[in-house]
Order: structure tokens, then C-alpha cells, then sequence
């Protein structure tokens, strides 16, 4: 009885201890296995192969390596690395074996189109993946938003995303914002306003957080760039009327330029340099902000919010 | 070792070999062999990747399938035939038991992965004829599998333990399927939030992890296998074995064999 318990004790010993250490050594695997997992996954490209591999379970099979080609992009966005060439081809595997997949466009695109440490900067590849999209669910008018917004954002092609914008509005089932955002994008005029109503359609057909919050902050500093051209503007005609350049916003509000002291989206006024710039107080605090920096500094490198961030 | 295990081992083997494992062998030589020949034949500059992915995979698989149609039957046999109770009644503990069992059956394989690892590199020398540098980490990915198949024993002998065959193989099959996709498994875990996040987390931590120990790929394109991983995988397989050992030890210990 006693050698039997006393067997109990150290197995039960034994079982907790390779418990801990099956934790342990698992945790230092993955971290040495980093990104083979996506390099692995790519040993078979052909879509075809695969899907006769799935044994017919290719819905799966996709869902596999949507995941994949998340955490890829996730972990080496948080790396801080450039090297994003393994994303074009796990994405073309994932939508091939599953043309319905939609977020893989959704997403997919964002990822890749923009410039590092953002995105992959494969702007092409993004542009080929939407309409591998489109042509797959031509009655998502998403997939259509999500590829004027790429013409607009990335390309700067105003007529591609005027096209894309259109096409989307044709659709039974459309975002009233889609005949307007086509109308502007052929004008190409209001470019603050149409970056603002693009970002706030974005906040509004999605129920992603992340996705919401990186509309935000782009939306919030849409307010900080906009705002920083219009107090230039006002700081030129005041040098134009007085011959000299305002040395406090006092002067500006006392000429009748402005009302009150001008403040951020967050509430700290914008500082008035000598040289006649306006930069905000803290540029770390509003990400993807391109005007009022300290002169010589780069846009504000916090990495941007995706969706693989939060994941 | 004990002696006792020892005996245990060597019986395990020995009824093993009696039962004609080995005689698969045969079907692998005929498949490698073939598909050497064959793909030299109707394809160009694959040769020795496929000797590699097919030879590779088939030493796997068949020795998967080998550890788990044993490593089921390895208890319940015994007390089918009754043969546990000569045993038993010998001064040889229940623990020594399943300690021998587990020894014999990966001897068995350890056996067999090295005559089957020897016909992986016939078949090399005959598509390439001449050994390469690269062909070493051939041997580490052999070595993987049958890092494998210590943990496929462990957990056939676990499941036995307590489980009729049937019942068995289908955990143990399972297992070494959702093992394989233990990698994604902890990528979705890691996506999930909440309770639900923990509990994935935990399952994912608790499955057997042969994605890590799959470098076919890897080997088959030449790619080097770091180090830290051959020592990790290695207490990895170890810790996994002792713990799925120690919990077949604790449940055969209170079962009642009346």
C-alpha cells in the first residue's frame, strides 16, 4: 500500500513537472519557429494542389491561412520590418481556395498597399487582389469601397477610384456615401472633406473595433492638418496686411483673423513659431498627422493600427 | 533500467516483430523505390525533393499508424488474453508495467525508422548519385519523427489505459491531427479574447505540438535546422512522453483489473 502511494506521489510529481516544462520549452519553440510557420505554409503555392490536398475542405483550409497571413503581417508589423514578402502570396493562396472570403480582401489590401513600416508598400499587389475580389462577389459594394479608397489614398489616381466609388453605387445594396464619394473623387476637389467623409464611411460600415479606432485617429488628425493649413493661410494675409509676421495668436485675434486661442483635436493650443509655422504641442499624440510637425521631423512612425495589431 | 522494464521492453519488441510489424518495410521500399524510379522518369529537377517529401512523410506516417494500432492494444491485449495477471503476479509492478510497454513500442520504431532511413538515402544516392552537405539535416528530420513517435506512443499507451481500443485510436488519431495544426491552434487562441481566449490558450498549450516537429519541408529544400530547436524539440518530446506516461501510470495504478 505504501509503494503504492509512494508510485502515486512521483508520477503525480512527474506529470506537473513535464506539464510546466511541455509549457515552457513550447513557448521558447514558437519563439524560434518566428515567421517559419507562414515560409512553411508557402512550400505549396498552387491553390490547385492544395484544394485536392483538403480533401474538399478548402473553406477551412482558407480560414487557416487567412490566419496565417494575419499573424505574418502582425508579427512582423510589430517587429518593426519591412520585409513583408511572404503576405502577396499567402494572401493569393487564401482567396484562391476561398473566393468569399471577404475580409481577406478587406484587410488583405490594407495590409499590403501601404508604404513600410505600415504596410508591405505593394501597392499593385493590392489593386490585383480587390479585383481578384470583385470579380469573385460583384455584388459587395465594400469591395468596391475598399478599392476607390486605394486608388484615392494610395495611388492618388482619382479616376480609378471615381470608376470604383461608381460601380459600388450602381449595386441594389450600396452605402448612400458611394454616389457622392464617386462625384467628388471626378471633381477631385475637397480634399480634406473627401478624406473625412472616406474615413468616417469606413468608421461606419464596420463593427471592428480596431478598424474604428484607426478611423478616429485619422479622422483626428484630418482635423489637426486641416486645421494647421487654414492658420497659415491666416498668418500669410496678416503678414500681407501688416508687413510683419504675428509673434503670439494674440495678434492674430486682435486683428479679427480669429476667435479665441485654436487647440488641437486633444485640447493643447497650436504653438505659433517665429518663422510663422503653427505646430501642435505633443506631435506624438496624434498619429498620421503630415502638418504642423517641428520643422525637419518625420510624421509621427507609431505603428498604424490594424486589424493584426489588435490581434 | 530496471531490469524488469527491461524484460517488458524486449517482450514488447520481440511480440512486435512476432506480429509482423515489420513487414511494412516491404510496402515502403516498393513506394520509395518506385517513386524514385518513376518520377526521374515523368519530371524534371524534382528528384530529390520528392525522394525527401515522399520518403519523409511515408516514415512518419507509417510509423504513426504503427504506434498507435500497437500502442492501443498494448494493455488491452494483455488483459484480454489474461496474460496481465501472470505478470502482475510476479513481483513486477503496474507502473514497471507501462514503463516497459512504452519502452518496447519505441524501440520497435526507433527499429524500423532506421531500416526505413536507410532506404530515404539508397533512394537519395540512387535520383542523385552523390551525397550532399545539405542531406545531413535529412537525419535531424529523421531524427523529429521519431521524436514523434515517443509522444504517439505516450499518448496510445494513455489513452489505453483507461479506454477500449476503438475509443483509443480515434483520441490518439485526433491528437496527432490537432497536434498538427498546433501552430495555427495557437495562432487562433492568440486571436481569441476573453475566458474563451484562456481556454484556447491552455487547450492549444495542452495538445501535442507536432507542427514543430514536422520539418520535412524545411529539410527537403535544404534549409538548416537551428539548433535550439533540435535541443528544445528533443526536452520538448521528453517532457511531453514523461507527462502523458505519468498520467497513464496513475490511472492503470487505481484501475481495477478484476
Amino acid at each position: 500500500m505504501r509503494a503504492t502511494r509512494r508510485v502515486n506521489r512521483v508520477a503525480t510529481a512527474v506529470l506537473l513537472f513535464s506539464m510546466a516544462g511541455v509549457m515552457a520549452t513550447l513557448y521558447a519553440i514558437d519563439h524560434i519557429r518566428r515567421g517559419s510557420v507562414a515560409q512553411e505554409a508557402l512550400y505549396v503555392r498552387s491553390s490547385k494542389t492544395l484544394r485536392r490536398l483538403s480533401l474538399g475542405y478548402s473553406g477551412l483550409l482558407a480560414d487557416i491561412y487567412w490566419t496565417r497571413a494575419v499573424q505574418y503581417f502582425g508579427e512582423q508589423h510589430h517587429s518593426g520590418s519591412s520585409d513583408f514578402r511572404l503576405l502577396a502570396p499567402l494572401l493569393e493562396v487564401t482567396t484562391e481556395l476561398d473566393p468569399k472570403l471577404l475580409p481577406a480582401y478587406q484587410f488583405g489590401a490594407n495590409f499590403l498597399a501601404p508604404k513600410p513600416p505600415s504596410g508591405a508598400g505593394l501597392p499593385g499587389a493590392a489593386l490585383a487582389l480587390m479585383k481578384y475580389g470583385i470579380a469573385h462577389n460583384p455584388d459587395q459594394w465594400r469591395l468596391y469601397y475598399n478599392l476607390g479608397f486605394l486608388y484615392y489614398t494610395e495611388l492618388k489616381d482619382y479616376a480609378g477610384a471615381a470608376d470604383a466609388f461608381a460601380q459600388g453605387a450602381k449595386l441594389p445594396v450600396t452605402n448612400p456615401f458611394m454616389p457622392i464619394l464617386a462625384a467628388r473623387m471626378a471633381q477631385h476637389a475637397g480634399e480634406f472633406d473627401t478624406a473625412r467623409m472616406l474615413w468616417f464611411t469606413t468608421y461606419q460600415s464596420t463593427r471592428d473595433s480596431s478598424i474604428q479606432q484607426n478611423a478616429v485617429e485619422h479622422l483626428l488628425a484630418l482635423q489637426v492638418d486641416e486645421d494647421v493649413t487654414r492658420l497659415e493661410q491666416v498668418i500669410e494675409r496678416y503678414r500681407e496686411q501688416t508687413g510683419r509676421l504675428p509673434t503670439s495668436m494674440g495678434d492674430l485675434e486682435r486683428a479679427g483673423f480669429i476667435h479665441g486661442t485654436p487647440a488641437d483635436p486633444k485640447g493643447r493650443p497650436y504653438k505659433l513659431m517665429p518663422d510663422g509655422r503653427i505646430e501642435v504641442q505633443n506631435p506624438e499624440s496624434i498619429l498620421f498627422i503630415t502638418k504642423g510637425l517641428p520643422s525637419g521631423a518625420a510624421p509621427p512612425q507609431s505603428p498604424r493600427k490594424t486589424q493584426a495589431d489588435s490581434k | 533500467m530496471n531490469s524488469r522494464i527491461g524484460y517488458i521492453a524486449f517482450n514488447t519488441f520481440r511480440e512486435a516483430v512476432r506480429d509482423r510489424v515489420l513487414y511494412n518495410l516491404i510496402a515502403f521500399a516498393l513506394l520509395l523505390s518506385g517513386a524514385a524510379i518513376l518520377v526521374g522518369e515523368i519530371s524534371i529537377d524534382i528528384e530529390r525533393l520528392v525522394v525527401v517529401n515522399l520518403g519523409l512523410t511515408a516514415v512518419s506516417l507509417f510509423g504513426v499508424v504503427i504506434a498507435i494500432f500497437i500502442g492501443i492494444g498494448l494493455v488491452s491485449k494483455e488483459i484480454d488474453k489474461r496474460t496481465l495477471y501472470t505478470v502482475l503476479s510476479r513481483p513486477v509492478r503496474r507502473w514497471e508495467f507501462v514503463v516497459g510497454k512504452f519502452f518496447g513500442l519505441t524501440g520497435t520504431l526507433v527499429v524500423n525508422t532506421f531500416l526505413m532511413a536507410i532506404g530515404v538515402f539508397l533512394a537519395l544516392l540512387y535520383v542523385a548519385h552523390k551525397f550532399e552537405k545539405m542531406d545531413g539535416w535529412v537525419l535531424v528530420a529523421l531524427y523529429f519523427i521519431v521524436l514523434q513517435f515517443l509522444i504517439v506512443c505516450a499518448l496510445a499507451l494513455f489513452f489505453s489505459s483507461f479506454s477500449t481500443p476503438l475509443m483509443s485510436a480515434v483520441f490518439t488519431f485526433a491528437l496527432f491531427v490537432i497536434g498538427s495544426l498546433a501552430e495555427d491552434l495557437r495562432g487562433f487562441a492568440r486571436i481569441t479574447h476573453g475566458i474563451g481566449g484562456w481556454l484556447a490558450t491552455a487547450i492549444a498549450y495542452l495538445v501535442p505540438n507536432f507542427s514543430a516537429l514536422n520539418v520535412i519541408g524545411q529539410v527537403a529544400h535544404g534549409d538548416a535546422v537551428p539548433g535550439r530547436l533540435i535541443l528544445y524539440n528533443s526536452l520538448y518530446a521528453l517532457l511531453y512522453s514523461a507527462m502523458a506516461i505519468a498520467g497513464a501510470v496513475l490511472i492503470f495504478q487505481r484501475r481495477n483489473l478484476k
